[in-house]
């Protein structure tokens, strides 16, 4: 279908609908709704014939298909043929939403040629909750509530983010326990999440022992959330200011056990999978990203990094403090598959040892900032002072007030770069929230690495970019 | 024997392996699940039944019970005769497998299988290839893309898959010189020097080739991408539900069960073991032997599956046709070479 066409039968639709159904009355009106409401959603008997979702994209050009576009029967996708030649040869298959490997509601538009890829497009927007637009009605304080369930697998690095962007603007220090225990809890994250990873990669190229394995280990992590944040998933802790509480009594014992399972955990899958040979040709030289592609499609984290690109915001932005602790950032070659197990395997060593110098070195001292203005006073304090009484009040019910401007901030998620934007007009609410999702540049990078590939190799390769709808759609 | 003897015989036979097929099934289902549980640190099934046993009855009622739903789009003949397609073989093969010692009744001798077909061999190569008309035909009438897909692998695979293993059974019958399942067992008897079973592992490579064969012919792990559900959500049976899908997915666990009988029967001595006791006790002894073996076998299936990724279309085929089929050849020579000299001895003495 050519460009104007196309626009043309959009207009001529428009214009038929525009015809006020709402204020005809009588057999007319009803007719006028029935068209505008019933008429399209029986399947006609053109698109019977074919056998499948994707036909609508096989439609011929001469039907009304502007007029079915509107109606919701049809979706106009941009697609054409590249090559008529093909066109027998092809068929389209759409591989999600509801598909067990694609993480999620992700839908992948696959051109197919017998079992081998010609043409790939990710679809998304099955899971838009429109958080950035609620965070506009939410308080500061409310906000962690709300970003903390766009990556629900680091839930940590969202609020991050988010407390790190809201802190610039009030500029307000914060304790250096406070940053301590936000950069614990955010790399023990970072460890949950590749170890749900590697249980996904496994399970989605049929290991289906790995899954398991990989969750045995991530449960450890996550009862210790638990015991910290009361929750397993959707913290809510870091928040503007510091942190929601403190670490409980004996978190030492429980970081030490933690230190000691995971990493055996961790070898138990390198003695699965490193030499396993059907693991190896199912990863080796699948699904290759270029560092170009990389910078070319904004992909960061350990997809880029397993393609050589050395690019960690924790070493080229620290935040939270993270400079102090020592760590290594590993870097592949390939860019394949392999790679990027080998590069999260390896971060999550890294990761440990942060939280291992964290155990040695966590300083004493409060776990939210001092300003009353932004963290609530104690609860004794309220007893004993109405000006601590007015701040709680205050805080609670209209929330804190935070100076106009704008802020960007972004931290290193276990996906790649999670940056969170906030422009503030001094109220008590931010004007705007924008957040630059990892998850969704290595989406719109499937193509790059899926093309000409076949179909097992594709769910290799995404699982291998670990999408997390609810980051990419947000 | 008079015709009416024989009739009852062959129908009470015929009734016994029917039940015994569909008790196994039974155990076979709970007892994967159980093992690949405790491989990966679960507990499995544990509700229905004592140890969860009655799992697989609770979930046949419960497929029993759902609604066959049947896509607008299918070839409704051969979708209705898929799933039949599929599970007849799976019955009709074990009908030769020898489960026991013969024993005798009053005047007359009668074998622990269905029947004894001379041809044996011959006839369980026949009935499992007509596996893979079930999934076709499944895929076809589907008329979905990814039962297609489904469909499209299957016949590649298992088309390259039972070359190989009618191949790993030329040795076999050179080496047993007979092509009858009990033929084959009665082979099998007796011991090398008093303390090692005089067993078919000498053949080894037929037996590993053979059974990495019948891995790939069931469509288990790792060669499970016909029904690979990560890839192609359920292959050939995604359209399927109800009863329909609960008979292939009886056809699989049959045909677990039957590949793990007969590479017992042919490479493990079938139902040989020491007997010892009383008569009735050394009857059902081999019995014993014979399932142990098997459930040995089913075992190693559920193994590999819990451990080994899946693998991709093209280096399953390059498997199958590059390294698995030369091996065989190379191997029948060997072997031919071999059993030539043991029959006839060194060409220059």
């Amino acid at each position: 279908m050519s460009e104007e066409n196309q626009t043309e039968e959009i207009d001529s639709a428009e214009g038929a609908v525009a015809v006020d159904a709402t204020t005809a009355t009588g057999e007319e009106g009803r007719r006028q709704i029935h068209d505008m409401w019933v008429a399209g959603t029986e399947e006609r008997a053109d698109i019977r014939q074919f056998t499948d979702e994707g036909a609508q994209e096989l439609l011929p050009v001469e039907d009304e298909t502007a007029l079915d576009i509107q109606r919701g029967v049809v979706v106009d996708d941009d697609y054409e043929f590249e090559d008529a030649r093909d066109e027998d040869e092809l068929q389209i298959i759409n591989m999600g939403p509801q598909h067990p490997s694609t993480h999620g509601v992700l839908r992948l538009h696959l051109e197919l040629e017998g079992e081998t890829i010609r043409r790939v497009k990710p679809i998304i927007g099955y899971l838009h909750t429109g958080m950035e637009k609620t965070g506009e009605t939410l308080t500061w304080l409310q906000g962690p509530t709300n970003v903390t369930r766009m990556d629900y697998l680091s839930p940590f690095h969202n609020e991050l983010a988010y407390s790190l962007a809201v802190e610039k603007l009030l500029n307000v220090e914060i304790p250096e326990r406070a940053q301590a225990i936000r950069i614990l809890m955010t790399e023990l994250n970072r460890v949950s999440s590749h170890l749900l990873w590697v249980a996904t990669q496994g399970m989605d190229i049929g290991a289906i022992s790995m899954m398991i394995y990989g969750w045995r280990e991530r449960e450890l992590v996550l009862d210790f959330f638990e015991k910290v944040t009361g929750l397993r998933m959707n913290h809510n802790f870091i928040r503007p200011g510091g942190v929601a509480a403190d670490l409980p009594d004996g978190w030492e014992d429980d970081i030490e056990a933690l230190l000691v399972d995971v990493p055996a955990g961790v070898d138990e899958y390198h003695e699965i999978l490193d030499e396993n040979p059907i693991f190896l040709d199912r990863c080796q030289g699948i699904g290759v990203i270029t560092p170009a592609e990389c910078r070319a499609y904004g992909v960061t984290g350990a997809i880029a990094r397993a393609s050589g690109v050395d690019w960690d915001l924790r070493k080229a932005f620290p935040y939270s403090g993270i400079e102090k602790y020592e760590f290594d950032v590993p870097v592949g070659k390939h860019g394949d598959v392999l790679d990027r197990y080998h590069v999260r395997m390896a971060e999550i060593d890294q990761s440990l040892r942060i939280v291992k110098q964290i155990l040695e070195t966590m300083p004493a001292g409060d776990y939210r900032t001092e300003d009353r203005k932004v963290t609530p006073p104690p609860r004794k304090r309220i007893d004993e002072s109405m000006e601590a009484l007015i701040h709680h009040f205050k805080i609670f019910t209209s929330g804190y007030k935070v100076p106009a401007g704008e802020a960007w901030q972004s931290v290193e998620s276990p996906r790649g770069e999670l940056g969170v934007y906030i422009v503030s007009n001094g109220g008590a609410k931010p004007w705007r929230i924008h957040v630059r999702a990892p998850s969704f540049a290595h989406v719109q990078a499937l193509p790059a690495a899926m093309t000409d590939t076949l179909i097992a190799d594709t769910i290799s390769t995404l699982a291998s970019m670990d999408p997390v709808l609810g980051d990419v759609d947000r | 024997m008079t015709g009416w003897e024989t009739f009852l015989t062959a129908a009470i036979k015929v009734l016994a392996a029917f039940s015994l097929l569909l008790t196994v099934v039974i155990l076979v289902v709970w007892f994967e699940r159980k093992a690949v549980a405790d491989l990966q640190n679960r507990i499995g099934p544990n509700r229905a039944g004592p140890w969860g046993l009655l799992q697989t009855v609770a979930d046949g009622v419960k497929l029993l019970f759902k609604e066959s739903v049947t896509p607008r789009r299918v070839e409704f003949g051969l979708y209705i005769l898929a799933p039949i397609a599929a599970l007849v073989p799976a019955l009709l093969v074990f009908l030769v497998v020898p489960i026991g010692a013969p024993f005798t009744l009053g005047d007359r001798v009668i074998d622990l299988s269905g029947t004894d077909l001379n041809i044996g061999l011959l006839y369980i190569l026949a009935l499992s290839s007509m596996a893979v008309y079930a999934v076709v035909l499944a895929g076809w009438s589907s008329g979905s893309k990814y039962p297609l897909l489904g469909a499209v692998r299957a016949s590649a695979q298992m088309i390259s898959y039972e070359a190989a293993m009618g191949l790993a059974l030329v040795p076999v019958i050179l080496f047993t010189g007979t092509t009858s399942l009990k033929g084959i067992v009665e082979v099998q008897a007796g011991s090398f020097g008093g303390f090692v079973p005089a067993w078919n592992v000498v053949l080894i490579p037929s037996f590993l080739i053979f059974f990495i064969a019948g891995v790939a012919e069931t469509n288990r792990a790792p060669f499970d991408l016909v029904e690979a559900e990560s890839e192609i959500v359920g292959g050939y049976h995604t359209e399927y539900s109800g009863f329909r899908f609960a008979l292939f997915f009886l056809a699989e666990y049959i045909n677990i069960f039957n590949i793990s009988a007969i590479t017992v029967t042919l490479f493990l001595g079938g139902w040989h073991g020491p007997t010892f006791g009383p008569v009735w006790f050394s009857w059902l002894l081999p019995i014993f032997w014979f399932l142990l073996k098997t459930t040995l076998l089913i075992f190693v299936f559920v193994w590999i599956r819990a451990t080994l990724p899946r693998m991709r279309y093209d280096q399953l085929m390059s498997f199958g046709w590059k390294r698995l089929i030369p091996l065989t050849l190379l191997w029948i020579v060997l072997s031919t070479l071999a059993i030539g000299v043991r029959r006839m001895g060194l060409p220059w003495t």
